[in-house]
């Protein structure tokens, strides 16, 4: 049955190259945790993509109950942590998940550095995973003002306050971020907002999807 | 490649009517060691480790519910920040003489840039064949380092940082009724009580003083001699033994139900 569906799809669509791509290939024996131990270092990278993937799939959830403007945010955080059904995990998930993925691609960063396998020909790739891991200090950054308590308002008067010291251009991010030169209100939190859940999102897909074609076009680093 | 005439597509599409890739795994036995196919063989550990830390991580979530402080309240000049603990090096930074005051854009923009430029360079400076850490030491040596000061500056942040009052300023308090017409609380409000207990006893960098469970005698004696713990020193009353009475009757009976 599942055969014939697939015929059915692989007559019209050519599918079997696609899956040939994104599923079979081989794995080296060099970074198989089953083979080697020590190879579970190579697991921290896919480690943090499964937390990207309960980051995005907690978010969705606790966009059904947040509401980002300043009278209501707190408490809808508030209802959503003390009154709603499960709330307390998926937002507890979210929260520590925004720890755990930062420790993750810190750990993957010095596997790769120290294994040196940013090393010809995987320069961009390295690059590209540089861009991942500032964009989601972003994401940690614009989460951190969302529940509107006193640490979020207070913690990101001092991050608008480190952007705008940038030489040149620093006031207008800072007119950017909070939408303006001196208020940190009801329009930050709209734009903290929208960065967090549609900006930064969509970069971070696009710089993953990168990451993960460059890793199928030129296969993993060898071994040491 | 077959192509131009003789071609047969799938309708009026691109895609080939014949010679599609046949739907046969790779056969990986003639790889060298022990290689295996990434579906399904490897994919099954890897859902096996993906799933040790997914109970991990729910313990952690289940255990440690997260944080959430009283509505912001951005009056609140008392307040001391402190970003999430990935941002704390930074922050801390920002603490020291030489990046911070007029020297602020050393500490805010310069050193971190450096850092994540530096970072994103490293192919390029780095550009020997070799790999193994011992080998190429002035790479490790550097990462290692920067390590180093990563946690030292983290871990100066946290032990600077005064988790007790913070956890204070930030506490969830439930407001209270009270008559703000009443003696006591004009008496409250023209001691130096008010600096630190805030304008309805929410608390700052003193106490709440709601639900103190205290007596009216032994407030006036805290008011008068500070607390045991020393957290509060003797001396801030200033007003006389009769407002002292009416004060500390005032404030043991501030009860949040």
């Amino acid at each position: 049955m599942l055969n014939k569906i697939y015929d059915w799809v692989d007559e019209r669509l050519d599918i079997t190259p696609i899956w040939r791509d994104i599923a079979d290939h081989e794995v080296p024996e060099h970074v198989n945790p089953a083979h080697h131990f020590s190879a579970f270092i190579y697991c921290f990278g896919g480690l943090t993509f499964f937390i990207t993937v309960i980051q995005i799939l907690s978010g969705m959830f606790l966009t059904m109950y947040y509401t980002p403007d300043i009278e209501n945010a707190w408490k809808s955080v508030y209802y959503l942590q003390n009154e709603v059904a499960f709330g307390e995990i998926v937002r507890g998930m979210h929260h520590w998940g925004a720890s755990l993925v930062i420790v993750m691609m810190f750990l993957h960063t010095l596997r790769v550095f120290f294994t040196g396998s940013y090393k010809k020909p995987r320069e961009l790739n390295w690059i590209v995973g540089v861009l991942i891991f500032v964009t989601m200090l972003g994401l940690g950054f614009t989460g951190y003002l969302l529940p509107w308590d006193m640490k979020a308002l207070f913690a990101t008067k001092v991050g608008i306050e480190i952007a705008g010291s940038v030489p040149f251009i620093g006031e207008q991010i800072k007119i950017l971020l909070a939408g303006d030169s001196e208020i940190l209100g009801a329009q930050t939190l709209t734009r903290f907002f929208a960065i967090h859940v549609f900006f930064l999102p969509a970069a971070l897909l696009g710089l993953l999807a990168a990451h993960f074609v460059f890793i199928r076009r030129q296969g993993i680093s060898g071994p040491l | 490649m077959q192509r131009g005439k003789g071609m047969k597509f799938v309708g009026d599409s691109r895609i080939k009517a014949s010679h599609k890739m046949p739907n046969v795994p790779k056969d990986y036995s003639e790889h060298p060691g022990k290689t295996e196919a990434f579906w399904p063989n490897f994919l099954l550990k890897e859902w096996l480790i993906g799933a040790v830390f997914l109970i991990g991580y729910l313990v952690l979530t289940l255990a440690n519910p997260a944080p959430l402080e009283r509505q912001a309240d951005p009056t609140d000049t008392m307040y001391i920040p402190v970003p999430d603990w990935y941002f704390l090096s930074m922050y801390q930074l920002l603490k020291y003489e030489f990046a911070s005051g007029p020297w602020n854009i050393v500490g805010a923009i310069i050193m971190p840039g450096l850092a994540i430029g530096a970072l994103m360079l490293v192919p390029f400076m780095d550009t020997t064949k070799e790999r193994r850490p011992f080998k190429r030491p002035l790479p490790t040596a550097f990462m290692l380092l920067s390590v180093a000061a990563l946690i030292y500056l983290t871990w100066e942040s946290v032990a600077n940082h005064d988790w007790e009052l913070a956890e204070r300023q930030g506490a969830i308090v439930e407001e209270i009724e009270f008559d703000m017409e009443s003696e006591g609380y004009h008496i409250y409000a023209e001691s130096s009580c008010i600096g630190c207990h805030g304008d309805s006893f929410e608390g700052g960098m003193g106490v709440t003083l709601v639900d103190t469970g205290l007596t009216a005698e032994e407030i006036a004696d805290i008011a008068v001699n500070g607390t045991e713990n020393g957290k509060m020193a003797p001396g801030y009353w200033s007003g006389t033994d009769e407002e002292l009475k009416i004060l500390s009757e005032f404030i043991s009976e501030l009860k949040s139900d």
